[in-house]
């Protein structure tokens, strides 16, 4: 299991490597978000950052977001590899089905996951302190995160089975969580239908302690935190960051599981 | 000492018996021919021998190991070549088949000179390093022949190998198929639609409708029905109506006409 595991893993690595178009797109995509994305906002909202620069605000949401496009970017390659026929390959070697599916997501773990260490080279550009600590903890939320959205990606993978159908839904799947996680504004103020819909989006719980993360290393005033990094609360109560990390955590596993449940139905 | 032994095989899809009742035996180091029209069954067949469907009822061994109680074994023993290409793009040749070997486990020592040795013989070693993209067709059915070769299987399940390419691909394969069988002895299961290619084969089965309905040498075949051709005999067996699930009267009549042509060539 462990040698198909590390094979398949290697393959999706070696794929990238080998890929200087896609390693391009790689490195520009955390500068647009951050730099383009962010600078842009930046312009209307001086007044309600409370003096926090928007780009500082949307640092722990574009490492999210960056994440995100990585992780459903491997995901497809599921799909592909169906389309294409390489996954026959895998189907006919001599090694377990589940082996495919975690080979997978840890490739697309590893991916992303380096992805999100370029957005965190760039946290003194947008004024988020070099510290060791606070990088680590943001490293280690990054690969989990990494790994549960590329375990629910294959999840959606193992059902859909054309390329081009997974395109659109990851789309539709993708850009409504990206909106409603607070990785690009705060969620706390929002309309009462948007406010649950964004407490059952997963995402929000990778946002927020990543951003609290950041928030306890930053210099603001209690206005600013309070506007800025609220935390997530149900019915009143504040959500502990524990049980928002344990929700990604379960998030990952399940969809492992189940996409496993899935690919390993033989014919 | 028989390569694959099946017996009293069935699959069911549902309503739908893909296979009905199949037995029979290749012998180590044959090259077999499975011929039939689209939608007899040939497919399904090749699934069960290779693990990838699993028996209604009835059994097969394939290389001495049941395809069921014993799927990693059958695994290790077989090499599989289907029509449709199952290569990694994105990756080299070389690569393709140092994946190949480590999803077979293959010893780490021996995967260098096995590649240098299966590229070599379908003459793509120049060409290691190029991602298989920028392969012609025939280039990639080569490597994966190559591919489906380099865990040294005593099996080799080749699924229209040919179909598509010019007829210099076409001969070189053969060509393989016949020096793999002299030097290595390793029984080659192939299906094809290319009657010219199932005279070759040392033995031929037909199928029809999830049965076998003949199966002999390729000049037993002939002299039992009393024709010159191979094309004859797969028409006596099978009919002349095109399988698309109904006969179709007109595409029928184009087949006939089609064949008339083609011999009129010979």
């Amino acid at each position: 299991m462990t040698r198909a595991v590390r094979i398949i893993w290697l393959r999706d690595l070696i794929r990238f490597v080998g890929d200087p178009t896609r390693i391009m797109a790689w490195l520009i995509q955390p500068l647009l978000f951050l730099f383009v994305l962010g600078t842009g906002l930046q312009t209307l909202s001086s007044r309600s950052t409370h003096g926090v620069r928007l780009t500082t605000f949307m640092f722990p949401g574009v490492v999210c977001m960056v994440l995100v496009y990585s992780a459903m970017f491997s995901a497809a390659s599921v799909v592909w590899d169906r389309e294409l026929g390489f996954l026959r390959e895998l189907l006919i070697a001599p090694i377990s089905r589940s082996s495919i599916v975690v080979g997978k997501c840890l490739g697309g773990t590893t991916i992303a996951a380096s992805q999100g260490l370029i957005v965190l080279a760039l946290a003194g550009l947008v004024h988020v302190p070099y510290s060791p600590i606070l990088l680590l903890a943001v490293f280690g939320l990054q690969v989990l995160v990494a790994f549960a959205i590329t375990g629910f990606g294959v999840m959606v993978a193992t059902t859909i089975k054309q390329a081009q159908t997974f395109t659109n839904v990851m789309q539709m799947l993708v850009i409504p969580m990206l909106f409603l996680s607070g990785a690009l504004y705060p969620i706390s103020n929002l309309p009462a239908w948007l406010g649950v819909l964004s407490r059952l989006n997963p995402l929000t719980y990778a946002v927020d302690p990543m951003r609290r993360l950041v928030f306890d290393r930053l210099n603001v005033s209690v206005s600013a935190r309070h506007a800025l990094s609220p935390g997530v609360s149900w019915w009143g109560w504040h959500v502990p960051v524990l049980l928002e990390i344990s929700m990604i955590a379960v998030l990952g596993v399940v969809s492992i599981a189940v996409a496993d449940h899935k690919f390993a139905r033989p014919d | 000492m028989k390569a694959i032994e099946v017996t009293r095989l069935r699959k069911h899809y549902g309503e739908v018996e893909a296979v009905r009742d199949v037995s029979f035996d290749v012998a180590a180091g044959e090259v077999f021919g499975f011929l039939g029209p689209n939608g007899a069954g040939k497919t399904t067949t090749i699934n069960m021998l290779c693990t990838l469907a699993a028996p209604t009822s009835g059994s097969a061994t394939v290389g001495g190991f049941d395809v069921v109680t014993h799927r990693d074994d059958v695994r290790h023993n077989i090499g599989l070549v289907f029509q449709d290409p199952t290569v990694d793009g994105y990756l080299t040749g070389e690569q393709n088949l140092r994946l190949h070997a480590g999803l077979y486990g293959m010893d780490r020592d021996v995967i260098p000179a096995r590649i240098r040795q299966v590229l070599d013989m379908v003459e793509l070693w120049d060409r290691r390093t190029a991602k298989v993209f920028s392969y012609s067709g025939g280039m990639r059915r080569r490597l994966e022949i190559a591919r489906g070769l380099m865990h040294t299987p005593r099996v080799l399940f080749l699924d229209e190998p040919t179909i598509g390419l010019d007829p210099q691909t076409r001969r070189t394969i053969w060509s393989y198929i016949s020096a793999l069988q002299e030097a290595a002895g390793i029984t080659v299961f192939m299906t094809t639609h290319y009657m010219e290619e199932a005279e070759l084969c040392d033995r031929v089965a037909i199928m029809d409708r999830g049965e076998i309905v003949a199966l002999d040498t390729p000049a037993a075949l002939k002299a039992s029905v009393g024709v010159d051709h191979l094309d004859d005999v797969f028409i006596h067996y099978t009919g002349s109506a095109i399988r698309d699930g109904v006969a179709d009267p007109v595409g029928a009549a184009n087949q006939a006409l089609m064949r008339a042509m083609q011999r009129g060539r010979k």
